[in-house]
């Protein structure tokens, strides 16, 4: 029984940094329609901003989000308007898979020159304390993680549902065409919403190089996981985004204690036969999908 | 619905051929300055991405370093060495599509080993298919071995009984200070499973009872989790199966965060790994943690350190972050150079029937003389142990070796 919660709490903590890492991806198909394969690079990247910051500069990676979070958004904003925003045309989903590779090569060949192959990881003292609470140890790096997806999820639910901003790109992801007849400048809000997405990405990523030895390679495993969480959650939902990790990292961790060979195999067979039974995922809702 | 599905299937089919066109890059280093006769071509299969980078990495270092002091002696029967690596992308797939093209496209001359048995298996069926030996130095793996291939030739230690050398530490032990139990997590790799159900066998034979046997992926995303219940088991050793530092790392921060410190804690690879090693775990969690393997940097062997004080020349550092592929890779130019100058020949018939005669062999890691299936048997096994950022030789007893640290330091020291 103590070894089922353990794997509760450890799934419901590391639940929480996947949704951390896959908000972006899922809010940035929420408004513009592209599956950003780039997703797991961006992780790694903002884990090495973490890192240099740390190694080189000592500024404490947590403390380092007041810079990283900013560069994210900027690379963001950039990377819409260098490569997304060309994409039109009936095949821009499928297009964007390619372009977003395409970046996510770019990036990687960057890390790769500037830091090597070899592993890297950095320790802040929460990054391996723990408080001891009904028999458990909980990580700090890991409540940590769990604070910045709550705080980073309701603060993208509140910039949707409760600013002038947020009803723009609300109604961008419901009709594009509708949103420009009504005034609304579509590609501002799409560079902003590529931004953010990027920025939240940050958060993510300073935790997972404070929980994980990371290289450039890291994104390959990350894109496949985050990738299977949002399709799970239903694509552009942020909640579903949240509920998916929870039950995904939860349902691999229960699995690990009896067999962790199959552990990835339960993790994506939970994702086909949910989809089989509902193909929007959890929370997904075609309705407001369709454009 | 049906739109959703069919984007979900598009999605998924046009990701699918993304994965698949990943592909293999390569680069070539030249050994030395050109000479009139017609260079050497020597080709290798190298994980410089993935899973097996780092070691990749530093086997690269290795065989570079090797050709770069064979040329200045003059290369190989009086021709210079060149040498051609592709990148395999940690993938035995890629590894053996490597060999074809080094064997019918690069025409290479002569092949060595690429990293890990889980790639030089395959491999090696693949130089057999065109009758190349391959001389390589990290595939000591029973699986390695058990097509019984006559061409492949591991200079490095045979993995299976390389943990023998802890499990008779354990044994020597009176009977009020030996450890009562002992977890073992093990990853799903053909290095790892043999030593750890190894270790399991011979110390549950001593008396000391296994809380923990797991077989796991080696995926870093499902460190934590395992780590976890093997911290909750509180076993006295841990025996690690891991092929790569994120793996040994992951469990460490695992256990620190659980406020898990075993008495004695082994890992398969990993901390045989420098420089490389401490970087990922910090300065301050490796005291106490053990590592088997055939070298280390601060070897007595006079090869041993003239070729750390060159890599020391090149690289910086200290000796003991000379990372332990760096002298298997060396190890295996070395024997590879042997073999040419007594057969006066780059034949490969002529090398494979030459190392098979049982003529013993020297090299950085100490002797080499192989048996019919190509291991190792004059290999001897010691275990390291981190000591205050020192990466020592503690067993077996004597020989050079120091005092166990036992139980292993608290981390964070």
């Amino acid at each position: 029984m103590a070894q089922f919660l353990q794997a509760v709490v450890d799934g419901v903590l590391g639940g929480a940094v996947y949704a951390l890492m896959a908000a972006g991806l899922t809010l940035i198909f929420g408004v513009m329609d592209i599956i950003n394969i780039a997703q797991g690079i961006l992780v790694v990247l903002a884990a090495y901003l973490s890192y240099a910051l740390s190694v080189h500069l000592h500024i404490d990676p947590l403390l380092g989000l007041l810079i990283t979070v900013p560069a994210m958004f900027v690379l963001g904003v950039a990377i819409e308007w260098a490569f997304m925003r060309r994409l039109r045309g009936r095949e821009r989903v499928a297009m964007s898979l390619l372009v977003s590779y395409a970046v996510a090569v770019i990036i990687e060949g960057a890390l790769y020159q500037a830091f090597g192959s070899t592993p890297v990881g950095y320790l802040p003292s929460y990054a391996i304390k723990s408080v001891h609470i009904f028999g458990f140890y909980l990580p700090y790096i890991y409540l940590i993680g769990f604070g910045l997806a709550a705080a980073a999820l309701a603060a993208i639910y509140l910039m949707l549902y409760r600013t002038k901003f947020g009803r723009s790109v609300r109604a961008t992801m419901q009709d594009k065409v509708a949103a420009r007849l009504v005034g609304i400048n579509v590609d501002r809000v799409a560079a902003l919403t590529f931004g953010i997405g990027v920025a939240v990405t940050a958060a993510g990523g300073m935790v997972f190089g404070a929980t994980n030895t990371f290289n450039p390679d890291s994104g390959y495993d990350l894109i496949s996981r985050l990738l299977s969480i949002v399709i799970l959650g239903g694509l552009g939902s942020i909640a579903g985004a949240l509920v998916a990790a929870l039950f995904m990292v939860t349902a691999e961790e229960i699995v690990n204690i009896w067999q962790p060979t199959w552990a990835t195999a339960v993790y994506y067979a939970v994702l086909v036969i949910v989809l089989l039974v509902r193909p929007t995922g959890l929370l997904g809702k075609r309705e407001a999908r369709a454009q | 619905m049906i739109s959703h599905r069919a984007r979900f299937l598009s999605v998924g089919i046009t990701a699918a051929v993304l994965a698949a066109t990943l592909a293999a890059c390569s680069s070539s280093s030249s050994g030395g300055k050109s000479h009139n006769k017609k260079p050497i071509l020597i080709g290798a299969s190298l994980s410089q991405s993935g899973q097996f980078s780092a070691d990749g990495q530093a086997f690269k270092r290795g065989y570079e370093l090797w050709a770069k002091d064979q040329n200045a002696a003059g290369g190989l029967l009086g021709r210079q060495i060149h040498l051609t690596f592709l990148n395999d992308n940690s993938s035995p797939t890629t590894a053996t599509t490597n060999y074809q093209t080094l064997i019918n496209v690069k025409h290479v001359d002569l092949t060595i080993g690429p990293f890990s048995s889980l790639l030089t298996a395959p491999s090696a069926t693949v130089a057999h298919r065109y009758n190349y030996a391959l001389v390589e130095g990290a595939g000591g793996a029973p699986s390695v071995f058990a097509t019984k291939l006559n061409n492949v030739f591991d200079v490095s230690l045979p993995v299976a009984a390389s943990l023998l050398p802890m499990i008779n530490w354990v044994a020597s032990l009176p009977a009020s200070k030996r450890p009562a139990t002992a977890a073992f997590p093990t990853s799903n790799d053909p290095f790892t499973q043999p030593q750890v159900q190894f270790a399991k066998q011979k110390l549950t034979a001593l008396g000391v009872k296994s809380v923990y046997y797991k077989v796991f992926p080696e995926e870093p995303t499902q460190i934590k989790g395992i780590a976890d219940q093997v911290a909750a088991k509180k076993a006295a050793i841990v025996v690690l199966g891991a092929t790569a530092i994120p793996t040994v790392s992951g469990f460490t921060q695992a256990f620190i965060q659980a406020h898990y410190n075993p008495k004695v804690f082994i890992a398969t690879a990993g901390p045989d790994q420098g420089a490389a090693y401490l970087k990922a775990v910090g300065h301050y969690n490796n005291d106490g943690v053990m590592v088997p393997n055939a070298w280390f940097g601060g070897s007595p062997n006079p090869q041993s350190k003239e070729m750390v004080a060159d890599y020391i020349a090149k690289y910086h550092g200290t000796a003991s972050g000379v990372n332990a592929d760096v002298a298997e890779a060396y190890s295996v130019g070395q024997v590879l150079t042997q073999a040419v100058e007594a057969t006066h020949s780059i034949s490969n018939a002529k090398i494979i029937a030459y190392l098979h005669q049982g003529v013993t062999l020297q090299s950085v890691q100490g002797p080499v003389r192989f048996n019919a299936l190509g291991e190792n048997l004059a290999a001897t096994a010691f275990v390291f142990q981190w000591q205050k950022n020192n990466f020592v030789q503690v067993l077996p007893p004597g020989t050079g070796s120091v005092a166990v640290e036992f139980p292993k330091a608290p981390w964070g020291m």
